[in-house]
């Protein structure tokens, strides 16, 4: 990957301290593992910065390469990676995504 | 685009012999998978390492030829 892609990159991941690589914008997710992370994130009262891939094709594929992971949406807290839909759908099950947003001080609904 | 379960099947129990996979079609269109996966591979692991040893035993394929597949991984019981 272009030097100046992973740059760009780092700087959309650090932009806020919970952003979220999506197809679409959380007001219209475009896929629906998009749709329901922004659901997630939106029922916990999560504030997230959304990136659309889809309107850009070079984030679309470096996203992929700078987290060596295949799929979007992907998501991530105060740069770091923390997985894609199905994890953070198990995650908020469990109850573990609300534990690590908490110990990241990312203010929840309780 | 779609891939048969067996074909996924076959991948993943090359990387990861021990596996224990289960795999539904989840429209029945070749395209929009769940897996179930238990390995001892898994061990030790997060879940976003363990599903990356998955996307590495698929080579390449998640996100080409395979459009869905939710995975659920895990290790072993003791």
């Amino acid at each position: 990957m272009e030097a100046t892609l992973q740059d760009r990159i780092r700087q959309q991941i650090g932009e806020a301290p919970v952003v979220l690589f999506m197809k679409g914008t959380p007001v219209f997710p475009q896929c629906g593992f998009s749709a329901a992370v922004v659901q997630i994130l939106s029922h916990l009262g999560v504030k997230f910065k959304g990136i659309d891939v889809l309107a850009d094709p070079s984030v679309r594929q470096g996203i992929k390469e700078f987290s060596n992971w295949p799929t979007i949406p992907q998501l991530y807290v105060n740069g770091e990676f923390i997985g894609g839909c199905d994890i953070v759908r198990e995650m908020f099950e469990t109850g573990e995504l609300q534990q690590v947003l908490e110990e990241k001080g990312v203010p929840i609904r309780a | 685009m779609a891939m048969d379960a067996a074909t996924i099947e076959r991948l993943i129990k090359e990387s990861l012999p021990d596996a224990q996979v289960s795999i539904e079609d989840l429209r029945g269109d070749g395209d929009h998978y769940a897996a179930q996966i238990v390995s001892g591979a898994f061990r030790g692991k997060t879940r976003v390492q363990q599903h990356q040893l998955v996307y590495q035993a698929l080579r390449g394929r998640m996100g080409n030829e395979l459009h869905a597949l939710a995975l659920q991984t895990s290790a072993p019981k003791e």
